[in-house]
């Protein structure tokens, strides 16, 4: 999978803060990770982690009170923080897309689900009409919308919710990108429909060879789609690894917190096993390990000094002074 | 009790303040706007509390001022030493001295009727919203119909009515602009009686009285102090209209309006002066309490918070 | 009926429309009125719950659960059906009693950004119930209650000076469950409390609930649409389809061995950390509207294993088994204990 050629997207060491009155708060304090072409990385966070906040910064759409302070976004070869505007809204939604949460507002309301296709089509190259429709209708017909010639002329609001998600799926497909973010995209939509969306992704995904980050707070959502999981805290990857070897053995000591939170290994009826305390907020961001205050394992060190980025084999990384044996599941 | 604590966020304290309330004093501070407007509005404030020491005459005591000394302009001097700096009126007022106790007028005024709207059409809102049915119809059709005249006939009519002075100029204009509070406030409200709070207070069995004005009136007042501050400036506006065709304040309790108007007849023959510094006054005044409705209503605005 | 049920409903129904326009009453007059439209939200639901047990209520979104949650609070009057209290009919009761049916069932809600009274402060949310209710005599006798409810949830007392808005999700969901408990209920109904949180809070939270439950012997229903959530607290699980029950059984076994078409799709469709790069199916077809049900068994379009007869015949609630019962018409032969 991952082979001789270069990846898709490399990211180095990036940061993004957020100013208010008091100051600059980092919300993405140093990421780095790597996509190859094909690839389906799980980005899992709870709120506070900065997930979201990477999302938009690889994609270079942070605006105030957020900035991009640091680090390289190589996609394809090229670092596309260091792009001009112009060149990035290029990139974006053709090469680059997004898809966000909530379906009900990803769309216009005001114009035609055909408009917004063809102007998704339109505002990167110039098309003939009729070619813009077929490749329309087509892009609609794979994302498993019936009778797509008659919806095209249809508003957001004669779908459901489902359907609009299905439907913002489709327009980032148009252009074939080789990469696409999707920020938590089945979350507001019912079990059975999110089933359904992430089949047809899925099966999508293979067929196109699209690399994709899959952003979200469910374990078990990652668990069945994602090639590779990277586990993010207050703004740090802490973990990051093939889903296999994070999932059953899992070393650092949230992402196996996160593991017990989830009913399913513990016994009915049984307390969790709960992780106490919060995600510090963006603001009061504790020294050392940022998950020092929840972390059975803390000691000393790890209230003072942030740890290393830990490689193992294959890729496998992690950040902790006292990471969780190996054998331990 | 103590081991449930142990595993729990107590050991945390709570989110800090949200940085809304800090950044709206805070910008308070910092904002030139704001600031220039409240303390242009401040000062009218002041002013219009410490008129008695400024003011080198009591235009309301007849005996004070003389016809003699009538339509002087600007910076002349009277009999007896004293300066007008804005020159007289028609009757030999110190108009500067006429124009602090004008406003005097006008700001009790304004305040006096949009508080008393704001009270009345407050109530109704809400207990149309949370009553709905019969009551509700009733209460918005009459809402409706009020709204339904222009502020001025109805306030015309009223004061051939109930006669003239501030009191009833108060009354009057009452009458009309409870009907706006009403509106707004049965919307925000019907909104808040939606919320699960809201829910969670019925659930809990407290009496309708209860749910209305404890729970769901303050979190819809928003909206409606904000319309209320831009409101103080019409309900001035409204009176200075009413007095200006001569049903409003009294000929011997002159409100900036009546002062605008007692100096009509002389615009033309050069006397701006009875007219244009009470209209300037006028302006300033409601133009400061526009603009500080205007900043309040963005930073109360629950988008920022 | 169960003897040790603390609530039964039957038949218990909740139909939301508006009342017809001048024109359409016009028509009317004239013989020709058109279709007002009624959405069922919850359509004839038979329930007991036992006291001290978790009852779960799973099902999608439009399925009616929170309807239904809220008729049994009592916050929302059903539109057909009776819902007996301890025995007693809620119809029936003298308003004093029927306070007590109010007080004795409370509801912890879902959004706990929008269940808290954000202009007061938290001492005086808990302390309202008994001031109004008089439970308490006199500020120190009050004070204590609230700051006894505040430890039972796991929060310090000196948080009864703040508002809502400074505290987090979880803090404020169990600010609501003080709120609720402070009134000493009998029945908790839980509509989707943990579903707003983040897992590692979720976690928290259902494990206050399992607390709670030792400590004060309560009954719970518990709303929710996440399977594994309910499975794991629940001892017997109702599945909610387009306003209607279509299965009920006791936890484990509707697990082990799910028997109507939509529970064995929903249990296949949740994701889940233990299966690993699963090739996922596609299922057709999207949840109906209450106001345009299908014909026959509301799930007919949707199911796999659909037969003519339930295109047009909608099937009963039938026993399949002790304490199990089933809405399909794959089951209709089977006759068991009722």
């Amino acid at each position: 999978m991952t082979g001789d050629r270069p990846p898709v997207l490399e990211v180095r060491n990036l940061q993004t803060v957020f100013h208010d009155l008091r100051g600059a708060w980092p919300a993405v304090n140093g990421l780095s990770l790597t996509l190859h072409e094909g690839e389906v990385l799980g980005l899992v966070g709870e709120s506070g982690s900065g997930k979201t906040v990477a999302g938009f910064s690889i994609l270079g759409l942070v605006d105030r009170p957020g900035e991009i302070t640091r680090g390289e976004v190589i996609f394809r070869g090229r670092d596309l923080l260091a792009l001009s505007p112009e060149a990035q809204r290029q990139l974006r939604g053709s090469a680059l897309a997004m898809i966000f949460q909530d379906p009900l507002t990803t769309l216009n309301p005001v114009l035609t689900i055909g408009e917004q296709m063809a102007e998704a089509i339109l505002e990167h190259a110039r098309v003939a009409a009729a070619e813009v429709r077929r490749r329309c209708i087509d892009s609609l017909r794979r994302v498993g919308i019936t009778s797509p010639e008659t919806r095209l002329s249809q508003y957001p609001h004669e779908f459901s919710g489902g359907m609009r998600q299905r439907v913002a799926i489709a327009i980032a497909l148009l252009n074939s990108p080789d990469l696409i973010i999707a920020d938590e995209p089945t979350t507001a939509l019912d079990v059975t429909i999110q089933g359904q969306i992430i089949a047809e992704m899925q099966a999508l995904q293979r067929e196109t060879g699209t690399a994709m980050i899959w952003i979200t707070h469910d374990l078990g959502v990652v668990a069945e789609l994602a090639d590779r999981i990277a586990v993010m805290y207050a703004g740090d990857i802490v973990e990051i690894g093939a889903t296999d070897d994070v999932l059953d053995r899992p070393r650092h000591p949230y992402t196996r917190g996160l593991l017990n939170s989830v009913p399913g290994d513990t016994a009915r009826g049984e307390r969790l096993r709960q992780i106490d305390g919060t995600a510090p907020p963006l603001s009061a961001r504790p020294t050392g390990c940022a998950f020092h205050p929840r972390c059975d394992r803390a000691t000393d060190i790890c209230r003072r000094v942030e740890p290393p980025d830990t490689a193992g084999p294959a890729g496998r990384r992690w950040r902790c002074h006292h990471p969780l044996p190996e054998a331990a599941a | 009790m103590t081991a449930a604590r142990s595993e729990t966020e107590a050991l945390r304290p709570p989110l800090a303040d949200t940085p809304a309330r800090r950044a709206i004093l805070a910008g308070l501070k910092r904002r030139p706007r704001i600031r220039g407007a409240l303390i242009a509005l401040a000062a009218i404030v002041l002013v219009v509390l410490l008129l008695p020491l400024l003011a080198s005459q009591d235009p309301y005591d007849l005996a004070s001022f003389s016809v003699m000394d009538s339509r002087l302009p600007p910076g002349s001097e009277s009999m007896d030493g004293m300066t007008f700096w804005l020159g007289t009126d028609s009757q030999g007022r110190d108009m500067l001295s006429a124009i602090l106790y004008g406003m005097r007028i006008s700001l009790l005024v304004g305040l006096a009727s949009t508080a008393l709207s704001l009270a009345i059409g407050v109530t109704v809102g809400v207990v149309a919203a949370v009553l709905g049915g019969r009551v509700e119809a009733l209460l918005m059709r009459l809402v409706d119909f009020i709204l339904g005249f222009p502020t001025i006939l109805v306030a015309l009519v009223m004061l051939a009515v109930i006669g003239r002075g501030v009191d009833k100029v108060i009354i009057a204009i009452v009458v009309v602009q409870w009907a706006n509070y009403a509106r707004i406030m049965r919307s925000a409200a019907l909104g808040e009686r939606a919320k699960e709070y809201v829910e969670a207070a019925y659930n809990l069995a407290y009496p309708q009285r209860r749910v209305m004005f404890r729970h769901i009136m303050p979190n819809s007042l928003n909206a409606v102090l904000v319309i209320a501050t831009v409101h103080v400036a019409s309900a001035i506006t409204l009176e200075a209209t009413l007095s200006f065709l001569g049903v409003g304040v009294p000929v011997t309790q002159p409100s900036l309006g009546l002062l605008v108007a007692s100096g009509f007849d002389y615009l033309m023959s050069g006397d701006y002066w009875i007219s244009f510094y009470p209209g300037i006054a006028l302006l300033a005044l409601i133009f400061s309490l526009n603009f500080v409705g205007d900043r309040l209503r963005t930073a109360l605005d629950p988008k920022r918070a | 009926m169960i003897d040790d049920a603390i609530l039964d409903i039957e038949g218990l129904g909740r139909s939301f429309t508006r009342q017809p326009l001048l024109a359409e009453r016009l028509l009317g007059l004239l013989g020709r009125r058109p279709e007002i439209p009624m959405a069922r939200a919850v359509r004839s639901v038979d329930l007991s719950i036992r006291r001290a047990e978790v009852l779960g209520l799973v099902g999608e979104s439009g399925c009616g659960k929170s309807t239904l949650g809220r008729m049994i609070t009592g916050i929302t009057r059903p539109t057909a059906g009776r819902i007996r209290y301890k025995g007693a009919g809620v119809d029936e009761m003298p308003p004093a009693v029927r306070r007590g049916f109010t007080l004795g069932v409370q509801m912890i809600f879902q959004d706990p950004y929008a269940s808290l009274n954000p202009r007061q402060r938290v001492g005086d949310i808990l302390a309202e119930p008994l001031r109004v209710h008089r439970l308490a005599q006199g500020e120190p006798a009050i004070r204590a209650r609230v700051d006894a409810a505040l430890a039972e949830v796991g929060l310090d007392p000196s948080y009864r000076q703040r508002y809502p808005h400074q505290f987090s999700g979880g803090q404020r969901q169990r600010i609501g469950i003080a709120r609720a408990l402070i009134v000493e209920p009998e029945l908790l109904v839980c509509d989707e409390p943990v579903a707003a949180l983040d897992v590692s809070i979720q976690a928290q939270v259902i494990n206050l609930f399992l607390d709670l439950r030792a400590r004060r012997a309560l009954t719970y229903l518990f709303i929710s649409h996440d399977l594994s959530v309910v499975h794991h607290v629940a001892d017997r699980v109702a599945i909610m389809y387009l306003g209607q029950i279509v299965e009920l059984a006791p936890a484990a076994e509707l697990f082990a061995d799910p028997a109507h078409p939509y529970t064995r799709m929903l249990l296949a469709e949740i994701p889940s950390v233990r299966n690993r790069k699963r090739r996922f199916h596609a299922v057709k077809g999207e949840l109906p509207s209450p106001l345009h049900p299908p014909p026959g068994c509301a799930f007919h379009p949707r199911c796999p294993s659909a037969m003519a007869r339930c295109r047009t015949e909608a099937p009963a609630l039938r026993a399949i088994g002790p304490g199990r019962t089933v809405s399909c018409h794959l089951f209709a032969d089977e006759r068991g204990p009722q």
